[in-house]
């Protein structure tokens, strides 16, 4: 009736995670009473959760991505403290399958659920006000590809108290991710989460790619796009080229699992290195997903806060494009150490290497960039500078590792998972970060405080050296990743600063909540009332903060790059347009029922519930066809309606 | 009024400090000096940085030939990042600004052209070293080769000598100065071979044989383990592997053939029970090809329970 | 200015904003749902590629059990493959009857292609039940589970596609040959034409070479 669902499921025995859950529910419970009591219920459902505005969504992502933050880093400063404390004959308090659970849970939640929803939840918001246009080319698909994204999340944090997640590490390798090494449901709590996820973040892809290559303001020919669009164009294509190729591995996967099938088994002719050549195929393409989009954000704000304009724009786009072309032939430097052959290897090594061309090209672009400029040190710049010293280095290991003899002592110790971490938080969290900074005011109509943005920064930066340092060290010293428990006494001293480093980066992220909370109480000080608080340079800022529902009354006419910073140049002004009607997207619940029912869905397949599996797949089919039924899915602004909504956002004195 | 900003450019409204850079700079500078400093003594020589082997040796030197040869280009980048950012703040007056960058053409040829020199010296480095370290290739000696088979099980190590008729389990003595000539498989999970002093590691992956070759210079214990994590055991799967001088190596054999148990087949199929925190065992005799017929076996079907709480497939679809 | 609520080109645009180089401003709608389905589309051919690199790689794994040679019936796998080919055909057939609004001879193509393509679901299901009656199921041997993975995945697509089809012949029959309606079935057409290609794929890498 319930599958293999039982009430031992449930972990009474297991302190930790019932008091995690615990503390989370009742925060969960508070925020959902204040919600009723306040009677907010209506707002929620009617301005974001059926949205299907980019500008929502894209706010809902970022959330989405934060609060998730806190439950990945809560796994980190487990596994940091753990490993400074489990050395010699101390055990720690973390037994073997815990910890497993931990570094599992740890990789997947901050690749999939903290950094995809930052990196897509600031292209949803900027993009389409970027390219100067009402919104994406899908809207509604927009929501149901966020909505799935946080289907995912949630089922992965329903195992904490319901069963157990998977042991298998985050890139869920077989043998050991087989049914035999790996019969409970971990694992599938794990592939589960990533196929409905997945599918809302390749349909986020198709909907890029077709917003940014067929829905540009007129006038904005490829060579006027902002870069950040260009690298949301090649994060995006990525995403459509790569993503199928995760569902193709997982459902083999899945397969081996449900149906006694045999892609990666031992027996029976399955073969484990395709697994590793599959995944690998999709993982090395993710991380450039979330790294092209953070150099976008970086170049956006190189850009304006030097006040002058990008360095050589011609050069930015074609680094951004190598860089797409070449992530997807470097995929075997992960596993240089599977015996492929000094050919193979030697080909792949120097594939890797030569991605560090258009990348160092784009960090002497930001150099020129700040060359001779004027600039000021808000929060986002700050972060660039960190970025592009913290992200060289980072790059100098990654180029190391790409030597596959040095990689045949260093791969899978703690050299790699600082270089790693290096590449990713000095990349993607600080641009992740200073995106938010340098996005908010658009968003949300006033800054964020500007003292607590340096603080949440400079924590940050002391903190990731202080972490990832002396796990450099430890890993030339011999010591290898995933370890619950650490042999030899010597490397305290480092385990020990590392944990520090945890300690102070969790202190940045606290600095960041001090920040939201600082900047909402004293919002009237710093709003933003010209809509352009950085003295911007694309069209963005050419809104008011935060835009209207359908952004642009009448999409702009684009003559230049940086098409706003020319308006302002020429001393233009606004003068009452000749208006016309449009049509916007209606708000859709489809997102939101779909991922309903998927999360049902979802659960009962890991959990063998079949009879849910069938019903909720029905519900979400039967969902889609009344969808697909549909007519009445937009509404019209007419012409004199907008005419009399700019006139009072502009305070314009004429008549229409 | 409006408060659209369609006007000449306006000085930056940024409401941002614009504190001198230099006393910070300055202060920070030494402070980094100082971490540095810290981390660098703090390490010990210790695994890769105490090479005990030309395999390693190797490694070592071309992982510092390669920092090397990216630090020409990271270090200068990192000061004109952070000289940059200084010199050009808005307070400065002393700057020389400039609006418009205009597209350089000679800058950009140079500017491509750098990181291009750097990757093709690394191409060429990347391409020798892959040959001349490639773990399938057998160490030049004046000795023969010792083979030693190595087997991964759930937690631990099986070190099978073929031509001397022993095993071990969690030890691997060899001869020092002698080339060793491994053939390693698993008989569980993908597991990863390594000892870090004496060089490379290779994957070990069930129903396959991999292929290393390493050799220990001088006599001395080098700690080994397993560098892919396979399951709950995992952070105990460690060995010694013990580098003695040939002629005490014979006699060490000698002493294995003398006591203890035989490996055979029953004796074997209760080793690969899942064990953690083996002690260090040897055996006398081991069944003839033992190390294929783990393989044929490991290819014909699933391997034993790996925890406690592992029921048969076959109970688990329930409901 | 507007994103087009009508399948037509936006007007108003000066020609010497370079059309050429992607400077017309928004495209139209038709063409804008038409491209995204196309990009959806790709992605699948490279789900579809994942599957085609496994069945490569594992294709000599039979563990002992049968190999292609000895269970593929090539006639049938002939007689389905004209299924679905003339079942593009009338697919095109039916695209044009709907481009020029004939409603009724749609409705008659798009009966043609869903028996063409029903009879296609019929052989190859008929052939997985022989094989699974054989012990040639798909957990035998590494083979055949990308054998059946690969053609079963295409199969579903093709379940999928006639179940559209019915749905898209609903919608026609109640609301007529709108807009909204045509692109659907413009979504419709490509994906099947789509599911054609990959079979062809199929029908060479899986049946014709691996019946060698």
């Amino acid at each position: 009736m319930l599958g293999r669902l039982s009430w031992a499921a449930i972990p009474l025995d297991q302190p930790l995670p019932l008091y995690a859950m615990g503390v989370v529910g009742i925060v969960i419970l508070i925020v959902l009473g204040i919600v009723t009591v306040k009677g907010w219920w209506p707002y929620l459902w009617r301005e974001w959760i059926t949205s299907v505005d980019h500008k929502r969504i894209g706010v809902m992502y970022v959330i989405l991505g934060l609060v998730m933050l806190l439950r990945g880093y809560s796994d980190a400063i487990m596994m940091r403290s753990q490993q400074a404390i489990a050395i010699g004959d101390a055990q720690g308090y973390l037994p073997p399958d815990h910890y497993d659970q931990i570094f599992s849970a740890h990789g997947t939640i901050m690749i999939f659920f903290v950094a995809m929803p930052l990196v897509i939840g600031l292209m949803n918001f900027v993009v389409p006000l970027q390219l100067g246009v009402h919104d994406v080319a899908f809207p509604t698909l927009n929501s149901v590809s966020f909505w799935l994204t946080a289907t995912g999340a949630l089922l992965v944090n329903v195992s904490l108290v319901i069963g157990s997640f998977s042991r298998a590490t985050w890139w869920g390798y077989p043998p050991l991710s087989e049914l035999t090494f790996s019969p409970d449901e971990g694992v599938d709590y794990y592939l589960w989460p990533l196929q409905i996820s997945g599918i809302g973040t390749l349909l986020t892809g198709v909907n890029f790619v077709t917003t940014i290559l067929k829905l540009r303001a007129p006038g904005m020919i490829y060579f006027r796009m902002p870069v950040f669009c260009w690298t949301a164009l090649a994060a995006n294509m990525l995403i459509v080229a790569a993503f199928p190729v995760l569902t193709a591995t997982f459902a083999m996967l899945l397969l081996d699992r449900y149906l006694g099938m045999h892609f990666f088994t031992n027996d029976a002719g399955g073969n484990q290195m395709m697994y590793a050549n599959l995944f690998w195929a999709w993982g090395h393409p993710e991380v450039y997903i979330l790294v092209l989009p953070a150099f976008g954000v970086f170049s956006e704000v190189a850009a304006t806060f030097s006040g002058k304009g990008l360095f050589s724009y011609r050069s930015m786009v074609l680094a951004t494009l190598g860089i797409c072309i070449l992530a997807f032939m470097v995929w075997l430097h992960h596993f240089f150490t599977m015996g492929a052959g000094a050919d193979v290897n030697a080909v792949f090594g120097i594939m890797s290497s030569i991605i560090a061309v258009p990348t160092g090209a784009k960090i002497f672009n930001w150099l020129f960039t700040l060359f001779r400029g004027r600039i000021v040190f808000t929060t986002p710049i700050l972060f660039l500078i960190g970025f592009m010293i913290t992200f060289v280095l980072g790059g100098l290991t990654g180029v190391l590792l790409a030597v596959p003899p040095v990689d045949f002592v260093l791969h899978n110790s703690a050299f790699l998972v600082a270089h790693f971490h290096h590449v990713i938080i000095g990349g993607v969290v600080f641009g992740a970060l200073a995106g938010i900074n340098y996005w908010f005011p658009k968003a949300f109509g006033f800054t964020l405080d500007e003292r607590w943005g340096k603080a949440s920064f400079w924590c940050w930066l002391i903190g990731f050296y202080l972490a990832f340092m002396p796990l450099y060290v430890l890993g030339l010293m011999g010591m290898t990743r995933r370890m619950q428990h650490i042999p030899d006494p010597s490397w305290r001293p480092l385990l020990l600063v590392a944990e520090l480093g945890a300690i102070v980066v969790f202190l940045g992220i606290l600095c960041q909540i001090a920040q939201l909370y600082v900047s909402i109480r004293t919002r009237e000080q710093r709003r933003d009332l010209t809509g352009d608080p950085w003295n911007g340079r694309t069209l963005e800022w050419s809104t008011s903060s935060p835009p209207p529902a359908y952004n642009f009354a009448v999409l702009p006419r684009v003559e230049t790059i940086d098409a706003f910073w020319e308006v302002k140049r020429k001393g233009l002004t606004p003068v009452e347009e000749v208006y016309e009607t449009i049509e916007m997207p209606r708000n859709s619940p489809i997102g939101f029922v779909i991922a309903f029912f998927a999360t049902f869905t979802g659960f009962a397949l890991i959990w063998h519930i079949w009879w849910i599996v069938i019903l909720g797949l029905l519900a979400a089919a039967v969902t889609v066809l009344v969808f697909g039924w549909s007519e009445n899915r937009q509404h019209e602004i007419s012409a004199n309606e907008m005419a009399q909504l700019e006139r009072a956002r502009l305070g314009l004195g004429r008549p229409a | 009024m409006h408060d659209w900003p369609y006007e000449t450019p306006a000085p930056l409204r940024t409401p941002s400090s614009d504190e001198p850079k230099r006393p910070r700079s300055s202060g920070l500078l030494r402070w980094l000096v100082a971490c540095v400093a810290l981390l660098v003594c703090s390490c010990s020589r210790q695994g890769i940085l105490d090479p005990q082997g030309p395999i390693a040796s190797a490694q070592l030197l071309l992982l510092l030939n390669s920092t090397a040869i990216m630090l020409v280009v990271v270090i200068p980048v990192i000061l004109a990042t952070l000289g940059f950012a200084w010199w050009y703040r808005s307070s400065n007056a002393q700057a020389s600004r400039s609006a418009d960058e205009g597209y350089e053409g000679r800058t950009e040829f140079v500017l491509w052209s750098i990181p291009t020199l750097i990757v093709i010296l690394l191409g060429g480095v990347i391409w020798i070293s892959s040959h001349q370290l490639d773990p399938r290739a057998p160490i030049p000696a004046n000795v023969n080769p010792l083979r030693v088979e190595v087997v991964a099980l759930d937690w631990k190590w099986l070190f099978i000598y073929p031509d001397q008729g022993i095993a071990t389990v969690n030890q691997l003595v060899i001869p020092a100065a002698t080339p060793v000539s491994f053939r390693l498989t698993s008989a569980t999970v993908m597991n990863s071979f390594f000892v870090p002093q004496l060089g490379s590691q290779i994957y070990t992956m069930g129903g396959m044989t991999t292929h290393l070759n390493l050799l220990a210079d001088a006599p001395g214990e080098y700690p080994g383990f397993s560098a892919m994590f396979s399951g709950d055991g995992f952070a105990e799967m460690r060995f010694i592997a013990k580098a003695v001088p040939a002629g005490d190596f014979d006699s060490w054999v000698g002493q294995v053939r003398g006591s203890g148990s035989g490996l055979d087949l029953p004796a074997y199929a209760e080793l690969a029970r899942p064990s953690i925190a083996v002690p260090p065992k040897t055996y006398r005799s081991v069944e003839p090809k033992l190390f294929d017929r783990i393989i044929e076996q490991t290819l014909s079907g699933p391997r034993g329970p790996t925890s406690a709480a592992w029921c048969p497939p076959a109970q688990q679809t329930g409901g | 200015m507007t994103i087009a609520a009508l399948d037509t080109v936006p007007t108003g645009v000066p020609t010497e904003l370079a059309r050429g180089r992607g400077g017309g401003g928004p495209a139209s709608t038709r063409t804008v749902v038409a491209y995204g389905f196309w990009i959806f589309l790709l992605s699948d051919f490279i789900l579809f590629a994942g599957l085609f690199a496994a069945h490569a790689v594992l294709s000599g794994n039979t563990a002992g059990g049968p190999t292609g040679a000895e269970l593929f019936n090539l006639r049938n796998v002939f007689i389905e493959t004209m299924c679905l080919l003339f079942s593009s055909y009338t697919c095109g057939l039916g695209a044009l009857s709907a481009e020029r609004r004939q409603p009724a001879r749609f409705l008659i193509f798009a009966a043609l292609t869903l028996v063409l393509g029903a009879a296609f679901l019929v052989i190859e299901s008929t052939e997985f039940a022989g094989m699974v009656s054989k012990g040639a199921g798909p957990s035998r041997s590494a083979f055949l589970s990308a054998f059946f993975t690969l053609v079963g995945t295409h199969g579903v697509h093709v379940t999928g596609g006639l179940l559209w089809l019915v749905y898209m012949a609903a919608q026609v029959v109640a609301k007529g040959l709108r807009p909204q309606v045509l692109r659907r079935l413009l979504c419709w057409s490509l994906f099947w034409h789509a599911l054609d290609i990959v079979w062809v794929g199929v029908f060479t890498l899986v049946y014709l070479m691996g019946a060698r």
